[in-house]
């Protein structure tokens, strides 16, 4: 047990060295400004403690040069910090172009990890060392949290809707990875870890079938779905199809019938899937059924995947443009 | 000090003035009314201090050994629910402002006297909702009621729970009506807005917030019930609701509800730290104004809580902005205090004790809020121990020590009675070491990464947790000495002279424990507040004349 006692996290991500500068430049402040204050309280205890003769009292109304003084430098500190963790926010909210592509499913309890090449995993995740990694998530029931320590990253996995961060990890190793939004019986026991490799042994993990291995990759796996659930019937390519053509859909600007502009990404095609009548877009017949009840998150991320491979024209293929699309989801900045 | 000899035979007030159960149960004294909040309360403190000790037991192994999961997810729903909605909001508004208000605004009574004791029944019954719904089954959402967990996840007694919280928020605004009502008509003569005590300016701004904010966490609850019984989609993703929107409406009280919880904490310990320093608060109307500042400014702030939500990036940046804007008033305020001492005449009585030492956690609550409102080390630090270290630092660290300290300040006052300033003293120390031990071990905590709501952790954690649970055991005694000779002293105490602290405040003219009517005559104000210059002149001269 003491041995593995520890006072100071791990750093595992290309962000976590950020993070912490900010948080001993406040650690730091804060120290100085605690000792200041206890310093001056027991300096006045003392030094002024009561003595029954020759009591005289200031004049302590206030001194208005002193309270400018110590509202102004505190408010200019404060600034220096909300400055900073901003801008390493903004980082930790701006996924590089090239980050790989990873799904994850919250769900009572447990995390569904799927990679786009077809392998899943369970309360695990696997990741090359010294690549960017995005995670689109969402949950299949109440709402979760992503948390892995190390890494010093969070999102909440929020039922209904996708959202997403990225990180990259700069050691090889294990982490923890928690769930960080209470989500009911289980809940501390909805742990796992992140496993960080060299990207050689990565490729070779996910080529391997042995545990929850698939042939299939993600955007295979959906171009099943899709023509089991007999979407090409409408979606086909020819002109005289009842709804639109998916080709090169996602991440395109959609214009709906109130004439406003949204971008297609993950959360607009969820949304197209499952409840189809709410984003009609403009120029097609609202005739799609829609297929809630009929799908686990799986198997819509699977089909978003398919969809985002039809960019290229490649099922294969599993890049996908989604990734850029999803920043500028921000619909109002309250929500 | 002023000790004029104690009344050989009890002169009649308010607790002598009639007798039997009925006339506590019908009474319309404010000050009665406070007693019965004081009672009430402290009954609900012991419940959800007996919960912190199951959770904390529960914590010093890494393994859950001691219940269930769900056991413990009730255990601590129960310790916030109970600690938050019927300790700590209702606390020193409910109690000392009770029994404060009038006496030091010179009034006889609460603007509306029969309102004041419907919400005490209100409360009540709130209460008696809530502790069912924990007795028949109990809650396992977190005082928080996040959705969809609260709407469709969780099976617990959620409607009834948030029923006792719906009905006891009346409580909280009719208290609200009744204190701002007061302090608008009812000031003795010559008591203009800025000669107020700064307890009765911490009220104002608090009933503000009760008047504002309440309302919306009634809604929101009451939509939460709406929501289970009825299933349309508000809150639930899968009936078309979002389950963000929650978390909107349930901050925007629950942020403000921290100011209520520490505004009346911040008028208590000016009021302790002028008298035992004898000197006139440093920046009057700053710490009086900073006051309605804080309460307004508190309820633009509460995407603070949401940073890791999947809010915009912009919301973040607005909301960490405004948090650190409305840090400054308080740090200010840690000045005034500290500038108050300067060139005083101190001395270290229990009061004191607790005042200083809520400075000190204050302090570090407050710092640590800091770390909190910066985008980036939010991130990694929300819902982890870190958090629950801030909070306990402003709620315990902060309220509650000043809860004590104006407990033990006003108690003469209160029963008329004086306790063993020994023993004050001893738990008041105990008090501020314990909490030190129990809950500085899980900031570290926190930034290691340990969750919050976890009761089965990795091993690397446990020594600190260790700590932690050592901690709550000295500070559980530490609480438990008081509860033993305050209601000594209630019988066997010493009399109290009407100002054994020699402090100045209307409050203090009047015999201890005060009349019925409170005062005999009404009194006229010439002074400022807290002009212990006059007063010490006033009562040397008293001595001499004497001797
Ligand atoms: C001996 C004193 C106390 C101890 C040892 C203690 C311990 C704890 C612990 C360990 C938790 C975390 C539970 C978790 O997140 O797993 C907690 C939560 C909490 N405590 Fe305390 N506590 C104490 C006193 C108080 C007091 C006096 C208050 C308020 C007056 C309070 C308010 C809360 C609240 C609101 C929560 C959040 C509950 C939730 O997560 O839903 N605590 N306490
Ligand atoms: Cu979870």
């Amino acid at each position: 047990m003491i041995s593995r006692f520890r006072l100071l996290p791990e750093a595992a991500s290309t962000i976590a060295g950020s993070v912490d500068q900010l948080y001993w430049f406040i650690a730091a402040i804060s120290a100085g400004f605690s000792f200041a204050v206890a310093g001056m309280i027991l300096f006045f205890v003392i030094r002024y403690r009561r003595r029954e003769t020759g009591r005289e009292h200031p004049e302590s109304d206030g001194v208005l040069s002193l309270e400018i003084l110590w509202s102004g430098i505190p408010f200019l500190i404060s600034m220096v910090m909300f400055v900073w963790g901003a801008v390493v926010f903004l980082e930790m909210r701006t996924p590089p172009a090239d980050s790989m592509q990873i799904f994850a499913v919250g769900k009572r309890w447990m995390w569904k990890v799927q990679h786009l090449e077809g392998r899943r995993e369970i309360n695990e995740l696997h990741i090359p060392v010294g690549r960017p990694v995005k995670i689109t998530m969402t949950s299949e029931d109440v709402i979760h949290s992503f948390f892995v320590p190390a890494f010093r990253v969070k999102q909440d996995a929020v039922p209904g809707r996708y959202s997403e961060f990225w990180f990259e990890a700069t050691k090889t190793g294990e982490y923890h990875l928690f769930c960080s939004e209470f989500c009911g019986t289980q809940h501390a026991r909805m742990i796992g870890k992140v496993v960080v490799m060299e990207p050689a042994d990565y490729q070779a993990w996910l080529g391997s079938t042995e545990r929850g291995g698939s042939r299939l990759s993600m955007a295979e796996a959906g171009e099943e779905a899709f023509a089991e659930l007999g979407c090409a019937s409408c979606h086909g390519e020819g002109d005289g199809s009842r709804g639109p053509s998916l080709r090169g859909l996602a991440g395109s600007q959609i214009r709906m019938p109130d004439g406003t502009m949204r971008v297609a990404d993950a959360t607009y095609l969820r949304q197209s899937i499952l409840q189809p009548l709410a984003v009609v877009r403009d120029g097609w017949d609202p005739v799609m059924p829609s297929f809630q009840g009929q799908l686990t998150e799986d198997r819509v991320l699977e089909l978003i995947a398919y969809i985002n491979s039809l960019e290229s024209g490649d099922a294969a293929a599993g890049v996908s443009p989604v990734a850029e699309a999803i920043e500028e989801n921000e619909e109002t900045p309250w929500m | 000090m002023p000790d004029l000899m104690p009344p050989e035979v009890e002169e009649e007030n308010y607790l002598n003035a009639e007798y039997g159960v009925r006339s506590w149960l019908l009474t319309r004294d404010h000050k009665r009314i406070g007693l019965l909040y004081l009672f009430t309360l402290t009954g609900m403190f012991v419940l959800g201090g007996l919960a912190a000790l199951g959770i904390r037991l529960e914590l010093l192994t890494p393994v859950g050994d001691l219940m269930g999961d769900d056991s413990y997810n009730k255990m601590f729903t129960a310790h916030g629910i109970i600690m938050i909605f019927f300790f700590l909001v209702p606390s020193i508004p409910a109690v000392m402002g009770n029994f404060l208000l009038p006496l030091m605004i010179g009034a006889k009574d609460l603007a509306f006297p029969r309102l004041n004791l419907a919400s005490w029944y209100i409360y009540l019954l709130g209460a008696a909702l809530a502790l069912g719904a924990m007795l028949t089954g109990g809650v396992d959402t977190g005082w928080t009621f996040y959705t969809p967990y609260s709407t469709e996840g969780s099976n617990t007694n959620v409607t009834m729970t948030a029923m006792g919280i719906f009905v006891s928020g009346f409580s909280s605004i009719l208290t609200g009506i009744n204190f701002l009502v007061t302090i608008h008509r009812m000031r003795a003569p010559g008591l203009t807005w800025f000669r107020l005590p700064l307890f009765v300016w911490s009220q104002y701004a608090t009933s503000i917030i009760f008047i504002l904010g309440t309302p919306v966490i009634a809604i929101t609850i009451l939509l939460v019930a709406a929501e289970r019984s009825l299933d349309i989609g508000i809150f639930d993703p899968a009936l078309g609701g979002d389950p963000i929107l929650f978390q909107h409406l349930f901050w925007f009280y629950s942020h403000p509800a921290v100011y209520i919880m520490i505004l009346p904490s911040m008028g208590v310990v000016s009021e302790i730290i002028c008298c035992f320093s004898r000197n006139r608060i440093f920046g009057y109307k700053f710490v009086a104004i900073s006051s309605l500042a804080i309460a307004l400014l508190g309820f633009l702030v509460w995407g603070h809580h949401m940073f890791v939500s999947g809010q915009s990036t912009n919301a973040g940046l607005i909301f960490s902005f405004l948090s650190f804007a409305v840090a400054i008033p308080s740090a200010v305020k840690v000045f005034n205090w500290t500038a108050t001492l300067y060139r005083g005449s101190i001395t270290l009585k229990a009061p004191m004790i607790y005042a200083l030492g809520f400075i000190g956690l204050f302090t570090i609550g407050g710092l640590t809020g800091l770390f909190l409102a910066a985008l980036a080390v939010d991130v990694h630090l929300t819902d982890t121990y870190f958090i629950v270290a801030h909070f306990h630092y402003i709620m315990v660290g902060g309220a509650l020590m000043a809860y004590l300290g104006a407990l033990h300040f006003w108690w003469p006052k209160i029963t008329g009675r004086l306790y063993s300033e020994a023993l004050a003293k001893v738990s008041a120390i105990l008090v501020f070491l314990g909490f030190n031990l129990t809950f500085f071990p899980q900031f570290i905590l926190g930034y290691l990464g340990m969750p919050r709501r976890y009761h089965v952790y990795p091993d690397e954690f446990q020594v600190l947790n260790v700590f932690s649970t050592a901690g709550a055991s000295i500070l559980g005694v530490g609480y438990l000495i008081p509860l033993c000779y305050l209601a000594y002293s209630m019988r066997y105490g010493p009399r109290a002279s009407a100002n054994p602290w020699g402090a100045a405040g209307l409050e203090w003219q009047t015999p201890s424990p005060p009349p019925t009517e409170n005062f005999h005559t009404t009194p006229v104000v010439t002074d400022e507040a807290y002009d212990y210059r006059h007063l010490d002149a006033e009562l040397a001269a008293a001595e001499e004349s004497k001797a």
